[in-house]
């Protein structure tokens, strides 16, 4: 049985200059990678594998998968063409703050993260692309990377290893799309944020269309630690399908927002009971299990188990783990206003369903909210939606109809008494 | 200078604005990546750095640099929101309004702030550049959710705001103060985020250490500790999987045994 809280990728940040080679270096830092560089690379990639590791950037994706389908060879490069490695750290879905304060407090374990994967998938250039907004966080990884260098952890024949790998630290310029790996990838090239058709997928064609591993920050942060414990020590931690760690940020009600690292798995009702409860007892009325792209959960979820089999048979997604609670006092049609209006700003503009779909949504719940609705409008809202879904490149249209859906699911009266209850409607008609 | 009068200078006279300094520092960001192209994101910011904001001569200058069109680069400045159009104030103030923020207080401190400074998104009170000059929009989610309402000024975090609180520091710097972040390094200037954006940060090993961790930050490291929680202990040695024999050689020098 482990214990409530299993500080991992959080342990080291309670250091007085956590964000430190020296201190990395006191707290067991870079001793993964020597024993990563002397071993095979397709080694790796089983014990990643053997992990059972999945993507902390909201979609779960097997890890190990992910750098196996890079096309390897006997010459390690074997399809001749450079293979490269881009961590998404562009944290932006609202209600995900863990990458950023993981990078602010321990960036070295980033970049061992990142220099092991790197071996592993015969890669000699990593790209950090960090969103534009969070200049302490860069000017941290900026000031680890260079100490990365002066080690000789970073840079020709590592640790003698004759292993060479470089890594860039790439400010954003504020477009919540581009965390979507594809518009990412365009991004980093010197582009608009726009996401590309898929097939080909970046794992044969990705950045400057070579292979390429896009993977979020907290995932491979995780790797130094795999590679000291071992798989079936990642595996103690979680469930079977969803193993290890994870930081859950609780925010918005309740008593003790904040980071919480936890077997995945846990429930709602643990974390709140460690961040004490409900602000001032107000009773929980929706909330987020991974920020406002996957569908609200209720009062009702408090026992869902917080992993990615759970959430999705209860009809949400993990996502990001971005825990935002409401209480009872919160109006559920203008958060979903406020959401969508996010939505409609953010949409790149590439697909049709997106573009349109997301302005005219920001219209009627705009015109709900002052009082102009009318009850035919949540009918509408719902097939706009339906007509938004699955229709269009990437998973931000998903995302922009995630709050809609399931806020008509468990709240469809408190729309329509929006509705009802408005004078201006009777004025209207 | 407003945005108008910029368009119509010559768009050849990109020298005057941009110094050989510049130049180099074009050259360092080009000289970070394997494709020229990728330098474009990180030398808008650069031409911001210069001018406070991106203008037409900003345009030309990267397009010159990285040989694209000045259509191209405008494609890519248009697209995102940290790239400003206009000249921006000494400060640039972005307070967060989304959904979670905006419930705590975040719609009431952007009001707040409209009222007193009487300008409105992307804005500018007192003109550009001078002293005490800012400039206000509103943001979406800034990742400190824990910490909300949360607001930048030349994206340092000022956590935890209230309409009150965020007043007070707007006024300290309309003043010519400059209130230290919650989190961040000590406070300079929109046009000196913007060079550190750009990637130069020569010489600020102080800012480095500017504090970070805020007390809902460590709640779950603090709360373990103080109970004694831990991850499960790992084992002394743990063995690599072993290669399957139909396994690529190593790529690098030879396997030790």
């Amino acid at each position: 049985m482990t214990h409530p809280l299993t500080p991992v990728l959080t342990k080291r940040w309670l250091s007085p200059t956590s964000w430190t080679r020296r201190t990395y270096e006191q707290l067991e830092g870079y001793t993964a990678l020597p024993k990563a560089l002397g071993a095979h690379p397709d080694q790796l990639i089983q014990l990643c594998k053997d992990s059972g590791l999945r993507g902390r950037g909201g979609a779960g994706f097997p890890t190990g998968l992910k750098w196996g389908f890079i096309p390897q060879g006997p010459e390690g490069q074997g399809d001749g063409k450079p293979h490269y490695l881009v961590i998404n750290a562009d944290e932006g879905e609202p209600g995900t703050c863990k990458d950023i304060p993981l990078m602010m407090a321990d960036p070295h374990s980033l970049i061992e993260g990142c220099i092991i994967t790197c071996y592993a998938i015969r890669s000699n250039f990593c790209a950090i692309y960090v969103r534009g907004e969070v200049l302490h966080c860069i000017r941290r990884l900026d000031a680890a990377v260079r100490e990365a260098y002066e080690a000789g952890y970073l840079g020709k024949n590592i640790m003698g290893s004759d292993f060479d790998c470089d890594i860039v630290i790439h400010a954003g310029a504020g477009a919540y799309i581009c965390g979507e790996e594809t518009a990412l990838l365009d991004s980093l090239e010197g582009r608009r944020g726009q996401p590309r058709l898929k097939p080909p997928f970046p794992a044969t064609s990705g950045l400057y269309s070579a292979p390429t591993v896009v993977n979020n920050v907290e995932t491979i942060a995780s790797v130094p630690y795999i590679v000291n414990g071992g798989s079936a020590w990642f595996r103690e931690m979680g469930t079977e399908k969803s193993p290890g760690p994870k930081i859950y940020s609780l925010s918005g009600h309740v008593t003790n927002p904040g980071q919480y690292e936890a077997p995945l798995g846990t429930t709602l009702r643990e974390l709140l009971d460690l961040a004490g409860g409900m602000k001032d007892g107000i009773p929980l009325k929706f909330w987020t299990p991974g920020g406002s792209s996957t569908p609200l959960f209720t009062s009702e979820h408090l026992d869902v188990p917080l992993d990615f089999e759970a959430t999705a048979a209860a009809g949400s997604m993990l996502g990001t783990t971005a825990l935002m609670l409401f209480n009872e006092t919160v109006s559920v049609p203008w958060a979903v206003m406020k959401w969508t209006e996010f939505y409609a700003h953010e949409s790149c503009g590439k697909c049709t369903p997106c573009r349109e779909g997301t302005y005219w949504l920001v219209g009627i719940l705009q015109r709900m909210l002052r009082g102009d609705g009318t009850a035919a409008d949540v009918d509408t809202m719902v097939d706009i939606c339906d007509n938004i879904l699955g229709r269009s490149f990437c998973a931000l249209a998903d995302g922009a109809v995630s709050p809609i859906v399931s806020a008509i699911k468990y709240f469809r009266q408190e729309f329509l008494d929006l509705c009802a209850t408005q004078p201006a409607l009777v004025g209207a008609h | 200078m407003s945005a108008e009068a910029s368009t119509a200078v010559d768009m050849t006279s990109t020298a005057v604005v941009f110094d050989e300094d510049t130049v180099v520092r074009a050259q360092a960001i080009i000289a970070r990546y394997p494709q020229s192209r990728s330098a474009l994101l990180p030398m808008l910011h650069l031409v911001q750095s210069v001018e406070g904001y991106v203008s037409q001569q900003g345009i030309g200058f990267c397009a010159g640099q990285l040989g694209l069109t000045t259509a191209e680069v405008s494609a890519v400045a248009t697209f995102y929101t940290m790239y400003k159009r206009r000249p921006c104030g000494e400060h640039l103030v972005s307070v967060c309004t989304n959904t979670l923020c905006a419930v705590l207080g975040g719609d009431a401190i952007y009001g707040a702030l409209k009222d007193h400074l009487g300008v409105g998104h992307n804005e500018t009170a007192g003109e550009p550049g001078t002293t005490g000059s800012i400039t206000l929009e509103h943001a979406e989610c800034l990742a400190a959710c824990d910490l909300g309402p949360v607001l930048q000024v030349n994206y340092e975090f000022y956590d935890n705001q209230t309409p009150d609180s965020a007043v007070e520091l707007v006024e300290a710097l309309q003043r010519g103060e400059k209130p230290d972040p919650t989190r961040g390094a000590p406070l300079t200037d929109f046009r000196d985020a913007s060079l550190q954006l750009a990637g130069f940060f020569d010489g600020r090993d102080d800012a480095v250490a500017g504090p970070s961790a805020a007390v809902e930050t460590l709640r779950g490291a603090a709360l373990a500790n103080e109970r004694g929680w831990n991850a499960p202990p790992m084992p002394d040695t743990a063995e690599l999987p072993a290669l399957s024999p139909a396994g690529h050689p190593h790529p690098g020098k030879e396997k030790k045994s």
